[in-house]
């Protein structure tokens, strides 16, 4: 008889894992078990996700025409204030950190847990508990402020749930703080044995960098949240201007958290990338403290440019033109990342498979995301573009674009890591396609209907807009079937898949040295680390390498 | 003999204490990090209305009590002075005594609120809590609440924070009692220390801020 209690380790033989160990809804429901919390998560926001989607369904089902003939106006600005609200809250920035953050940052330092597994817990509960009440919202008649809140059209003038979804979102970002918070911590005390700091995956810091934008960003949304609460409840003037309040300043204090907010969403996926490129180029990465140092770069620079949103919301023009010159700075690291990607591929052994494709689709699709963020940075293009279309494409591409290649491109290929099994190669790789083109048609019309002058959050738009809609409404719909392929042959491969092996990829990173699924503890024995990232052979010219392994 | 203390604590994924004790210091930090931008968000709102009302905020604050407004930073200091010693015991591992000082260290916080609830009260007789009663002598201006909306706000999170310290301070004396808490580990005791001594220094802030700042130019 063999000790199985759930502290038994037998990495060797994969028996024991962290998914076998205990049993029963109450072992997860109470697990403090960082990968165990990392699936809670997957499902939590896959949940948020397809509410999130169905709303983007409606929304484009309605622009197909030029008349408002599914929604009134006010259903209209509901669905999407509620679409923004579920995918930016509850999907976007849980997304990456949450799930494959949660699952892997401790075994990638060779931890055996982050360093407050209680507490990670009790985030995923703030989470779900954000959630609910955003849900109980929405099902009551949710609200049609626009995900951005602005005042006074929150405080005095909306209909609708505005408190409820307030208080979810308020308690949700505490669990993106108290995640934050663990991940630093986890970092800073947690790493192996010969594990410095520069011999962290590039994963790890972005990651690092997340985390400080999370701590230090969301607490300033959540006081203005709490702000905007008391102002709606007790008719005081915060940001009242009919009691002296200024709702300028709410823009402020919005964007001083919401700005950030989207690196918070794309930092964690360009640490994904870093470790795809590598793991497909068979290649160390180019220039690893350039890019470990721009994610830091972007998250502190990340702070000082909010206000490119308020350029015609009565900002100076001193103003604005520093903060147009602040928003080309982000220009640089984005560019360092991406130049540097690039060169790891060149004369790379480079391999084709599914996280391949979507790390490929997301240079491509970040590209344009970046490129039209400078042009929006610039003050006279943004006075002319505000508040069209071309907007929604602009953040669209980078928060849709490439978070979501970057999500789905990590889920990929920690897959077999975190379940045990490999998924069909085949249909993987047909969605990484069909996304990419689905994705590409749904929002590239949208930049041109932005420079024509269409404006965003109407449910109705002039007949001479139809044709770029009806193709964007088209993409939508190829893409709404991309995101479903990977629901059936991922869940499919839970149950039929083959088992995968330890390391199907052939990768570098302490999570492939453990079995897959790794043990509750992550490693049979704890390792030691003795050499860099991404030490891969292939840093030798690529034709003496004989013998991969 | 008494039997031996209970063993401290070590979690299962720390490998020693040093490495656990580095763990929850660094993350009491980060939070008070966090609470600090919380914090923040009102400091600058503050900032932004009384660059543009300081007529306003000097009548605001001629009406708030000095006299109470200095008991209670003395309070809140003497509580701090009471926090650092019962940190002081646990690292000295002298359970009865931590106990002791937590339990002074709430009835000084204890003695705020009260305090705070008083001036509380004196707003709220004299019709200066902002909506529709609303009052100030010497202008009838909607724009003279933005001085005591901020004031609530600030005491009043500032209020909300002391009462989960005294939460989380009734939590760690019966664990004090207990001997839950040794030289090697007493983070706990540590953690709250810090947290309390944050929520002090905001008050340090606060009160001249609110109390005496300008006040002369009504």
């Amino acid at each position: 008889m063999t000790a199985t209690s759930s502290h038994a380790v037998s990495g060797d033989t994969g028996e024991t894992n962290y998914l076998n160990a205990t049993h029963g809804i109450g072992s997860w429901l109470l697990t403090r078990d960082h990968k165990r919390i990392g699936i809670l998560y997957l499902l939590g926001i896959s949940v948020f996700f397809v509410l999130g989607g169905l709303m983007a369904v409606l929304i484009r089902a309605e622009l197909a025409t030029p008349q408002g003939d599914l929604f009134s106006s006010d259903v209209y600005n509901r669905l999407f204030t509620m679409h923004g609200i579920l995918m930016i809250f509850f999907f976007l920035i849980p997304s990456i950190p949450a799930v494959l953050g949660n699952f892997l940052l401790p075994i990638m330092i060779g931890a055996k847990d982050l360093a407050f597994p209680r507490l990670n817990l009790a985030s995923w509960y703030l989470y779900m508990a954000g959630g609910a009440l955003t849900f109980v919202s929405l099902l009551t008649g949710g609200i049609d402020t626009g995900w951005t809140f602005y005042t006074p059209m929150s405080t005095n003038f909306a209909q609708g749930q505005v408190i409820v979804t307030a208080v979810g979102i308020f308690i949700a970002g505490f669990s993106s703080i108290l995640t934050g918070l663990n991940f630093i911590v986890t970092i800073h005390r947690m790493r192996a044995p010969g594990l410095t700091w520069f011999r962290l995956p590039l994963f790890v810091w972005a990651h690092y960098a997340t985390s400080i934008i999370q701590v230090l960003g969301t607490p300033v949304i959540a006081i203005t949240i709490l702000l905007v609460g008391a102002e709606r409840l007790f008719h005081i003037g915060v940001f009242d201007p009919k009691y002296g309040g200024d709702p300028v300043l709410f823009q402020h204090l919005f964007w001083f958290y919401s700005h950030p907010a989207v690196y918070i969403m794309i930092l964690p996926s360009m640490g994904v990338m870093s470790e795809l490129i590598t793991a497909f180029s068979r290649k160390r990465v180019f220039g690893y403290h350039f890019i470990a140092f721009s994610s830091l770069f972007i998250a502190v620079i990340g702070f000082l440019v909010w206000g490119h949103h308020m350029y015609i919301s009565g900002q100076s023009v001193v103003a604005g033109a520093i903060f147009s010159f602040l928003t080309m700075l982000v220009a640089i690291p984005s560019a360092v990342k991406v130049f540097n990607w690039t060169a790891t591929l060149y004369k790379g052994s480079i391999s084709l498979q599914t996280p391949m494709l979507y790390a490929l689709g997301f240079i491509g699709v970040f590209l344009i995301g970046g490129l039209t963020g400078v042009m929006l940075g610039t003050l006279g293009i943004d006075m002319h573009v505000h508040d069209t279309y071309f907007i929604v494409a602009h953040f669209h591409y980078v928060m849709v674009g490439s978070a979501i290649m970057g999500y789905l491109g990590g889920l990929h290929f920690w897959w077999p890591k975190i379940t045990g099994r490999m998924y069909n190669e085949f249909w993987s790789k047909i969605s990484a396609l069909v996304i990419f083109i689905g994705f590409n048609t749904t929002f590239f019309p949208q930049f041109i209907l932005g420079y024509l002058g269409m404006p965003r959050r109407y449910h109705m738009y002039p007949a001479e807009f139809q044709t770029w809609n009806v193709l964007s409404s088209a993409g939508a719909t190829i893409l709404g079937f991309g995101y479903l392929l990977p629901v059936i042959y991922l869940l499919w491969s839970l149950k039929f898949g083959e088992k995968a092996p330890a390391n199907p990829w052939g990768a570098k990173g302490l999570e492939w040295e453990t079995t897959s699924p790794p043990p509750v503890l992550n490693f049979a024995t704890p390792p030691v680390v003795t050499e860099e990232a991404y030490a891969y052979e292939t840093s030798v010219p690529a034709k003496e390498v004989t013998v991969g392994v | 003999m008494a039997s031996e203390t209970r063993p401290a604590p070590l979690a299962h994924h720390f490998d020693d204490y040093d490495q656990q004790r580095e763990a929850a210091t660094l993350g009491m930090w980060l939070f008070i990090g966090q609470e600090l931008m919380f914090f923040g968000g009102l400091f600058l709102t503050y900032t932004v209305y009384r660059w543009k009302y300081p007529a306003y905020f000097a009548l605001g604050s001629n009406q708030l009590d000095i006299p109470l407004g200095l008991l209670n930073t003395i309070v809140l200091i003497g509580s701090s002075l009471t926090m650092v010693l019962a940190v002081r015991s646990a690292q000295l591992g002298r359970a009865k005594q931590i106990a002791s000082w937590l339990g002074a260290t709430m009835t000084l916080g204890t003695a705020f609120l009260v305090i705070k609830g008083f001036e509380y009260h004196h707003k709220w007789v004299h019709h200066l809590i902002p909506g529709e009663g609303f009052q100030l002598p010497g202008t009838t201006d909607p724009a003279a609440q933005t001085f005591f909306v901020i004031y609530f706000c600030m005491t009043g999170l500032h209020a909300l924070h002391m009462i989960v310290g005294l939460g989380l301070l009734a939590f760690l004396v019966p664990k004090a009692l207990r001997g839950d808490f040794s030289a090697d580990n007493h983070n706990w005791v540590e953690g709250v220390g810090l947290y309390w001594h944050f929520v002090d220094i905001i008050w340090i802030f606060l009160f001249p801020l609110l109390y005496l700042l300008g006040r002369h130019h009504a």
